[in-house]
């Protein structure tokens, strides 16, 4: 079989695509590069390499020409340099957060043509910043998925190895990431689909704590588990936009009415002291040995810079992905019953009401849609609803105790981000339930609702990256940004680019 | 065999908010279709409900009001189900843990108080409506399409359910004049059934008499009258009775009431009967309700009719009856305590008001909150009359002339103007009377014979003869005091 080789490139490249944040904003402050110039460096790029990532849904290049002339007027206005971080930074936005007059789809057939008339509170406060939107980014269908093939409209690729699948389901946004067709990217996670991505294409995914940031305009998946969070090159790019992004919201009752630090804040801060909790049920037998080596490194150089390794037991573990897969798949039956043709967005003709119903849901909606809503109105109806959804919701307060419980004695714990490296396109498109355990590591952080970040610490031999992933206490995505941070300092394996 | 009915109602209010319960749309009623509707009513992707606190302020009070325990923490459901009218494909209500459980309210059956049970009163928001082309004048096309109008989806409701405690037609109708009279008080509801912002479903069983074991129950829906909740029931009770001596079994089922045909007919069995597949809603957090909160709400509740009606007959000295009628709705109770706080007599002004007014705005088919008069207007008429200025029988020609007037012009004429006009005076002037008495005295020489001779009640007579000679103007107390004088045996 023919595979494509990525070169791995070194950190000598000067292509703005491939800068960080902090690093286009000092260029930008500093007048040394217009708007204009890092957007048409971003869309050369995507030029280039999108035909064979095809990390986009739709690519909104008129549009971000229009920011980047808004943008770069409020720079030049600017005497020194001006309070808005993401002023004039291209990112992309998974396309299932609502852009006011940009398509936005789901990657589903069902919402193939629908326009937003509203803007999410996301995006609209990267809107009040200034932000350059580069494109919305592919993603399962919904967020249902591990790999981003079930999109209805195409797989993307791993940058690293294009007959690789990106992991899902915010495949697009990391894909953009790694490939460098954004600065950064908004994604979603519900139960791994930022963070896993995130490991597998060697870039860093932060999942905040659930009702950190506002879900209005996210369409969701599974209500209880959803969260905004960002793909970006660094953690300290990360710290940026949640700066940006975080905070209570009016139009989102479950957002948290707590006080937003600045999280850039505790970058560089010491780690000495650190308790760094290691769950015994997180290193099991069937873990691929490289990630488990990494991860094994990782934890050596958390020591080296002062971090006590503790071991910790999270029981409930074992749980976790069938109570995960109950819960999220009956708020999805429920969440996805608007589309039914009525309203918006796909319609299929029919002889009568229920016969438009069946028929656009059932050409609306692929596979693996299907087969969830299924599930979860299963597991919803009178009679089962005790043994399932009830049974369900008990064992998530047992697995949020689990958590608490451990954080009595560690001050944030850590575990690889999946426990493989990226596999290859259709390898597990067949088997559901294998598709299912790649979240095995990341599905209990949205049960407890606590934040959880992936950063790079690794890669395979045949040079697939490894995702470490560092779990907080609610609302205390500080310690985790300080310690990745810490890590990211005195490794490196961020810097590294896939060779497209 | 005799049989009794147990009956359960459940009713859905409308809430009287401005905006909806879980977006900033207008409730108004009768908007150009889909105008009143946002990304949140309508159901888009992503959108959040964010639960309006008026709508729960509402519901608090009506449970206070119908003596309910208020839950600190409640939360609210989906109920799933498909139909277009219903944007999201699921109804956010309240299943598990309602705002308010195990109230009662106070009815009058055969003469004597009944405390019929509140199970629950829940908030939820009301669906759209589907349009249909075929039911629509001249509408363009074959009639083969349907609209949907969302201006509705998202009104606040409050489904307040009974316990099945009721036990005949007229007892439902009671409970339900007692139901909308509260919602009135309170102001929380308009409850008007016509236009549907009062709505009953009822659940009817029948069992013999003395067995404590309950029947097979049918839900009956779409009543839309206090008149149709009596004959539905009545039919339905007749209906059940019938089946079970004709040796059938009652099915659990959804009949619907045919007010024209006025008969119920049957909608769906239990097996078509819908699994909503409720759960938490998991947009919207568990309401806390604070106790202090409670309290200040239940400080503020107006007076509500039961207490009204006890004050009224103890500080008013009314009778149960005018007490009654005064209560019935909260905008005649308070124009009618408006009159006696500005110095009406308080019995004389609920004679007027259950007589004269009452009467007017029947005519006219109006509600107190229509009536072209005001308060003020009854009692200065009220003051003529004790002041000797009119007579109490020409007050109403007066009260009637003022409340035309008033109506058409609108304005607010006063009766002393009406006086003026009509030259209606009473004719105090001892001469100007005595004159008139004398020429009745002398024109009617037989009767003055006949009363002389003993027949006193022709006294009537002569005062009826002044009155028309006066155009009952003459002071009907000088008008006797004279005629007796005069007549006297000397």
């Amino acid at each position: 079989m023919e595979v494509v080789r990525c070169r791995c490139l070194e950190e000598d490249i000067l292509d703005l695509y491939n800068l960080t944040i902090s690093e286009v904003r000092d260029l930008l402050d500093k007048k040394e590069i217009s708007a204009k110039d890092l957007v048409n460096s971003i869309y050369q790029r995507i030029d280039v390499v999108e035909e064979k990532v095809k990390a986009f849904i739709t690519i909104t290049k008129d549009k971000a020409l229009k920011m980047a002339n808004d943008a770069q007027k409020k720079i030049n206005l600017a005497e020194t340099q001006n309070n808005l971080p993401l002023l004039g930074i291209p990112l992309a936005i998974k396309d299932n957060i609502c852009t006011k007059g940009v398509r936005t789809t789901c990657a589903s057939k069902i919402l193939y043509n629908f326009v937003p008339p509203y803007e999410s509170t996301v995006t609209s406060r990267l809107i009040d910043q200034g932000y350059i939107l580069v494109g919305k980014t592919n993603m399962d269908e919904f967020g249902m998925g591990s790999s981003t093939e079930n999109s209805a409209f195409h797989v993307t690729k791993n940058p690293w190895w294009l007959d690789r699948i990106p992991g899902g389901s915010s495949g697009g946004s990391a894909a953009a990431v790694a490939a460098g067709e954004c600065i950064a990217a908004l994604g979603s996670d519900t139960g791994g689909s930022i963070r896993q991505p995130a490991a597998l294409c060697g870039v860093v995914g932060l999942k905040p704590t659930y009702g950190r940031i506002s879900r209005y305009g996210l369409v969701a998946f599974a209500s209880s588990l959803d969260q905004i969070g960002s793909i970006t090159k660094d953690v300290r790019d990360a710290a940026i936009v949640m700066n940006t992004i975080s905070g209570h919201d009016a139009c989102d009752s479950t957002s948290a009415p707590i006080p937003v630090p600045d999280f850039t804040a505790v970058l560089g801060k010491d780690i000495n002291g650190m308790r760094i909790g290691i769950p015994k049920e997180y290193f099991i037998e069937g873990m691929d040995e490289e990630v488990e080596m990494s991860v094994k490194e990782a934890i050596k150089k958390f020591e080296l810079l002062g971090a006590i390794p503790v071991d910790i037991s999270l029981p409930h573990t074992g749980y976790a992905v069938a109570t995960y897969y109950v819960l999220a798949t009956s708020e999805a039956s429920s969440n996805l019953a608007r589309y039914d043709g009525v309203k918006y967005g796909f319609r299929a003709k029919g002889k009568d009401l229920m016969d438009i119903y069946m028929n656009t849901r059932a050409q609306g909606f692929g596979a693996e849609v299907k087969r969830r809503i299924m599930l979860g109105t299963y597991a919803l109806s009178s009679g089962y609803y005790e043994a399932y959804y009830k049974k369900a919701q008990q064992v998530r307060t047992l697995i949020k105790k689990d958590f608490e419980d451990a954080f009595q004695k560690a001050d944030v714990i850590v575990t690889p981000t999946s426990p493989t490296a990226a596999f290859k396109i259709g390898e597990k498109t067949a088997d559901p339930l294998q598709m299912y355990l790649s979240d095995i590591f990341t599905i209990s952080v949205n049960l407890a609702g606590v934040p959880g970040i992936s950063i790079p610490c690794g890669f395979t031999s045949n040079n697939l990256p490894i995702g470490l992933q560092l779990i907080g206490k609610h609302f205390d995505e500080e310690s985790i940004l300080k310690a990745a941070y810490a890590y990211e300092q005195v490794t490196g394996w961020h810097r590294r680019k896939p060779g497209l | 065999m005799k049989y009794e009915a147990v009956i359960g109602l459940e009713v859905h209010a409308q809430m009287l908010t401005e905006s909806k319960i879980f977006c900033g749309c207008s409730t108004k009623f009768g908007s150009e279709p889909n105008t009143q509707t946002c990304p949140v009513c309508i159901g888009m992707p992503g959108v959040l409900p964010v639960l309006n606190k008026k709508a729960l302020e509402s519901a608090i009070k009506t449970g206070l009001a119908m003596n309910c325990r208020i839950s600190p923490c409640s939360r609210f459901a989906r109920k799933n189900y498909f139909y277009p009218d219903l944007p999201k494909g699921y109804q956010i209500s309240q299943y598990e843990l309602p705002i308010c459980e195990y109230g009662y309210i106070e009815i009058v059956v055969d003469g004597a108080i009944k405390k019929s049970g509140i199970t629950r009163i829940h908030m939820e928001e009301d669906a759209g409506k589907n349009i249909h082309e075929s039911a629509l004048p001249k509408a363009g096309g074959g009639g083969n399409f349907s609209f949907v109008d969302l201006n509705r989806a998202g009104v606040p409701l409050m489904e307040i359910v009974s316990e099945p405690d009721i036990r005949s037609p007229r007892e439902a109708v009671e409970y339900m004049k007692k139901l909308r009279n509260i919602l009135r008080y309170l102001d929380v509801c308009d409850g008007n059934m016509e236009q549907g912002s009062l709505r009953c479903d009822a659940n009817v069983s029948v069992r013999p008499v003395g067995q404590n074991e309950l029947g097979v129950k049918v839900e009956i829906k779409n009543i839309n009258s206090f008149r149709f909740v009596e004959k539905a029931l009545d039919y339905e009770i007749r209906r059940q009775i019938k089946v079970i001596e004709g040796e059938g079994k009652i099915i659990q089922e959804t009949r619907l009431w045919d007010s024209t045909k006025g008969i119920t007919e049957s909608m769906r069995g239990k097996e078509e009967a819908h699994d909503y597949r409720y759960f938490p809603e998991p947009d919207l957090v568990p309401i806390t309700v604070e106790q202090q909160w409670i309290d200040e709400i239940k400080s503020s509740l107006p007076e509500l009719p039961d207490i009204k009606r006890q004050r009224f007959i103890s500080e008013y000295g009314l009778p149960e009856y005018d007490a009654d009628l005064l209560i019935s709705e909260r905008p005649l109770a308070d124009w009618y305590e408006e009159a006696v706080k500005l110095g009406g007599q308080p019995r004389i002004v609920a004679n007027w008001i259950k007589g004269e007014l009452m009467r007017l705005l029947n005519e006219d088919n109006m509600s107190i909150e229509e009536c072209p008069l005001k308060p003020k207007q009854l009692v200065d008429m009220l003051h003529l009359i004790e002041k000797g200025t009119i007579s109490g029988k020409i007050a109403k020609t007066i009260f009637q002339e003022m409340y035309i007037r008033s109506k058409t012009l609108k304005i607010s004429v006063y009766s002393d103007v009406i006086v003026r006009d009509l030259g209606l005076l009473q004719i105090s002037d001892t001469g100007e009377v005595e004159k008139v008495v004398d020429d009745v005295i002398a024109n009617n020489i037989k009767e003055v014979e006949r009363y002389k001779g003993g027949e006193e009640k022709l006294i009537g007579f002569f005062v009826g003869q002044v009155m028309k000679l006066t155009k009952g103007k003459a002071n009907p107390q000088m008008v006797n005091e004279l005629l007796k004088k005069k007549l006297s045996i000397p």
